[in-house]
């Protein structure tokens, strides 16, 4: 038993739900978040080394934007990113939890690479770059549609299985390197055949055809039929059901489309950017791209800011790392972990506020 | 008799959020040994200000004074120290465990030792007249064993203050009536018992005096002696309102559904319909009662089309005499076999004769409406998915008890809602929103929706204009059989009439309404017939016109029958 029951005072602080909330204050509590997170990251960067905040901010610029090369290289690793999250983005509306990326983008990168490896001066390079392309969103798709198929059969975990396909995949890379790769260096050298040829600079192609893919994924969630059975299906299987949608060729269908668009990322990758594979060619875009889905609450324009931010942050830390001289990559690892906290904690902030215990003086005057 | 005052709220306010003035400056006083009913409609506060009481949430300001001590409530735990004691809308036992272990749970200043616990609880029980079994699991149990757990749980803890939250909901008339002995006995213990209710019967009968909430306001609190059930509706409606349903004769009675020998087993092999057989007709209410879960939801959607049977027949008469047979929803193949069953005539009523036709001949009378039905069309519904019933013209609305999680789709706005049944229309990829928002308008106004605009999403809405939507959706396809499945639950009571009277209009149109409903006073006045599930059996069919409440009561809890009594 408490004693001293008239001491106890109403609760500190309480949690209270917002309505209503402006744009305006919306963008200033994310803007409060991306800045407090970055002054955070900053000073603890400064605690483990002997450079100064400024440094750090000047770095993180020079890092994204430096040089033109960079400021490329800084929207064709967007450009990456938002693909990866539109493959991402019809599965999420799906409540599909895909998170399977990784090992989508890695299988299709194998095959296009395959054809390449296997086809490489026999037949033209167009007939290779087609093979590669075709070879590429098949293996996506399935890769997606495996754990598709078993969820709509069996209800089996998505989650657990596209994690395991990831694996797979990995395991696959490893394989195939170490067959094709005679002197066991395990290092698979760039292929000269199947390159895709360039637009305007080398760079250009996948903005391009990402930016596509998005105006495309906009307009398929918004305005086409399968979209719109996309939103029932996540929203509630039994309203689905209800109304006669068959959910398991949705499920289907729409982890095919995810997949292929998957595969067009390791398409690029292989053909376009890398010219070879490794077990790390995906970059972990799979799981990078489901942050940038959540932050954007899976609104495919605001994919585009968010991939953007999120491949503006990692390349400045690439740069703050050296200039700081960290020698391994874990404190910028926290640091970008710090970043993306404060954003994710933002949306608290959006939905609800808190009132604090009035003080007594106050309650006096009242 | 001397009143003494044990529990009194002064100026109490509450808000959600910006907009949502849940209680606003409510001041209440509870005496000892009474019972006192708040009464509203819902969503008015009436459970928002008991929360308040039992430590739920916490005021945003005014002041609970018990015994006239001002105190702080900021939990159960505080609540339970001040012998205050809730039963709310939704148990909160222990599945697996009994009734005795559920109530010494979470006492922690007691040894846990179950005898002493289980003598204790014989004791309260002998006191008040409860019936129960202590070493009874508690998913063994019925509701209404359940309920008494909760209030023993309450009593044990030693409240002096007990309220109970929409206790009756879930009862058979005659559980009712032992709940209220139980309570009445309470009261003379010189326990203070509040009733949250929206059932004005039970308030007439039950309560010493009657607090009205509307809107969150308080209204008046009144001796229940000196009102009437009228005054009492006013006061939570805060206008005159009629409380008839315009119940008319059924019009041109034609079988629309014959039901028979329909069986659902659960996957575990346990039967949820167990050879159901009935008939509904078209422009009469066919009610169907029973205590919740007695395979009312399983009987709706085998017909719907949701679930699939084990056995059984669902045949449905299309009303399609004397209409022309169309290739819009029938295949050649299919004219052709009806033509070998002979179910076709002419504009002048002779016999075809299909054989001197050809192909070419018979497509062009057809699409000339010069075919046509002689009789209903009888289709066979069994196996048919809820695509399939659609695809083939019949004209089957079903309105869902689940509304947000299975009629609609909450996040969706009102436009897209109503594209759900209709989508699917034409052979563009791309969806059409053009109808469906004229339609979203129509509904709007004629059904007078609250709703800033039609895209708004409909989780936004309150339960009767997320009601509305649904149902004049499932209207809006000019259905030959209606189905809804406790269509006014949660509902205000303007909002309630206003669906009693587009059901009644609708049976006036000639469609079979099949209402699934759980208040036995709405179902006796609005249906033509009722029919009685018990355990997923039929028990009865009754004429709503001359049964009476204890008839339905007993065959609510009668070991099913299977005979059909019309």
């Amino acid at each position: 038993m408490k004693k001293n029951k008239s001491i106890q005072k109403e609760p500190f602080v309480r949690i209270v739900k917002r309505d209503n909330i402006k744009l305006p204050k919306i963008i200033l509590i994310y803007s409060i978040a991306i800045v407090g997170g970055l002054l955070l990251s900053g000073l603890i960067s400064v605690l483990f080394s002997e450079k100064g905040i400024g440094d750090f901010f000047q770095s993180l610029f020079t890092g994204a934007f430096g040089s033109e090369r960079k400021f490329w290289l800084l929207l064709q690793d967007t450009s990456l990113l938002l693909g990866t999250s539109m493959a991402l983005l019809p599965a999420f509306k799906m409540k599909f939890w895909n998170l399977g990326g990784n090992g989508q983008i890695l299988v299709s990168c194998l095959s296009a690479i395959a054809c390449m490896f296997y086809l490489g001066g026999k037949v033209s390079d167009s007939v290779i770059i087609l093979l590669m392309f075709f070879a590429s969103v098949i293996a996506g798709a399935l890769w997606a549609v495996i754990p598709a198929i078993f969820k709509a059969k069996f209800n089996t975990n998505e989650s657990l299985f596209t994690l395991m396909m990831n694996y797979i995949a990995t395991g696959l890379v490893s394989l195939c390197i170490t067959i094709w790769v005679k002197s066991g260096s395990g290092v698979l050298a760039p292929i000269a055949y199947g390159n895709i040829p360039e637009i305007g600079n080398k760079y250009l192609l996948p903005i391009i055809l990402f930016v596509l893919i998005t105006v495309f994924m906009y307009i398929y969630l918004r305005s086409a039929k399968h979209g719109y059975e996309i939103s029932v299906v996540g929203e509630s299987i039994n309203t689905a059901k209800y109304v006669g949608i068959k959910v398991d060729k949705v499920i289907i269908r729409t982890m095919l489309l995810s997949g292929a668009i998957a595969g067009l990322v390791g398409f690029i990758l292989a053909g376009s950017i890398n010219h070879t594979i490794s077990t790390a060619s995906a970059n972990n875009m799979g799981f990078t791209g489901i942050m940038a889905t959540w932050l954007a609450s899976f609104n495919p324009l605001l994919i585009m800011l968010t991939s953007f931010f999120i491949t503006f942050i990692s390349k400045g830390m690439v740069e703050v790392r050296k200039t700081f001289m960290f020698t391994n990559d874990s404190i910028s690892n926290i640091v970008v972990g710090i970043v993306y906290f404060a954003i994710i904690i933002c949306s608290f902030f959006i939905n609800y506020k808190l009132v604090f215990r009035k003080k007594e003086k106050e309650e006096i005057k009242k | 008799m001397e009143k003494t005052v044990v529990l009194q709220l002064k100026n109490i306010t509450k808000r959600f959020g910006s907009k949502v003035l849940a209680n606003n400056n409510v001041s209440l006083d509870v005496y000892k040994g009474e019972i006192l009913s708040i009464l509203g409609e819902n969503g008015c506060g009436k459970t928002t200000l008991m929360n308040m009481i039992a430590g739920i949430y916490y005021p945003d300001s005014g002041k609970i004074l018990i015994n006239g001590e001002e105190v702080i409530i900021r939990s159960p735990r505080d609540a339970f120290e001040h012998k205050i004691g809730m039963i709310h809308q939704h148990f909160k036992l222990i599945d697996i465990f009994t009734a005795a272990q559920n109530v010494a749970l979470g006492i922690e200043n007691e040894k846990y030792n179950l005898k002493s616990v289980n003598n204790r609880i014989k004791e309260m029980a002998q006191k008040y007249g409860f019936n129960i079994n202590l070493d009874k699991k508690i998913y063994e149990m019925s509701v209404s064993e359940k309920q008494t757990v909760e209030i023993l749980k309450v009593l044990y803890r030693g409240a002096d203050i007990l309220i109970l939250d929409e206790p009756t909901a879930v009862l058979t008339p005659q559980e009712i009536r032992s709940l209220f002995n139980v309570l009445k006995a309470m009261k003379d213990d010189g326990k203070s018992i509040i009733i949250i209710t929206h059932k004005l019967n039970e308030v007439m009968e039950i309560s010493d005096r009657v607090t009205v909430l509307r809107k969150g306001e308080h209204i008046a609190t009144v001796n229940t002696a000196q009102t009437s059930e009228k005054e009492l509706t006013e006061m939570m409606v805060g206008e005159k309102i009629d409380l008839n349903i315009n119940r008319t004769e059924p019009v041109d009675s034609k079988l629309r559904l014959s039901v028979s020998g329909l069986t659902v087993k659960k996957p575990d092999g346990y039967k949820v319909i167990d050879n159901v057989s009935f008939e509904a007709f078209g422009g009469e209410i066919l009610g169907i009662a029973g205590i919740a879960g007695s395979g009312q939801k399983e009987l709706l959607e085998a017909i719907a089309g949701l679930n699939s049977y084990d056995s059984g027949t669902l045949t449905y008469y299309h009303p399609k005499k004397d209409k022309p047979v169309s290739f819009y929803h029938k295949t050649y193949k299919r004219v052709m076999e009806l033509a070998n069953e002979n179910a076709f005539k002419d504009n002048n009523g002779n016999d075809i004769d299909f054989k001197k036709l050809s192909k070419k001949e018979i497509k062009a009378l057809v699409n000339e409406e010069k075919i046509l039905f002689k009789e209903d069309e009888v289709i066979d519904l069994k196996d048919k998915s809820p695509r399939e019933i659609r695809e083939l013209g019949i004209r089957l609305s079903f309105v869902p008890e689940d509304r947000l999680g299975m009629g609609l789709v909450g996040s969706m706005d009102i436009v897209d809602n109503m594209m759900l049944r209709s989508y699917r229309k034409g052979k563009s990829l791309f969806l059409n929103r053009k109808i469906p928002s004229d339609l979203a308008d129509r509904i709007i106004s004629e059904l007078e929706v609250n709703t800033p605009d039609s895209h708004t999403a409909v989780r936004k809405l309150s339960g009767g204009n997320v009601q509305k939507i649904l149902v004049g959706r499932e209207i809006a396809s000019s259905p030959a059989i209606l189905m809804t499945a406790y269509p006014v639950r949660g509902l205000d009571i303007n909002s309630s009439y206003t669906i009693y009277n587009l059901l009644n209009e609708q049976k006036q149109k000639g469609v079979s309404v099949i209402f699934v409903g759980e208040d036995l006073d709405v179902l006796m006045a609005l249906s033509d017939r009722i029919l009685v599930l018990s355990g997923g059996k039929i028990s009865g069919i009754v004429d709503a016109r001359t049964t009476t409440k204890d008839e339905i009561g007993l065959l609510m809890v009668k070991s099913g029958k299977n005979e059909v009594t019309e």
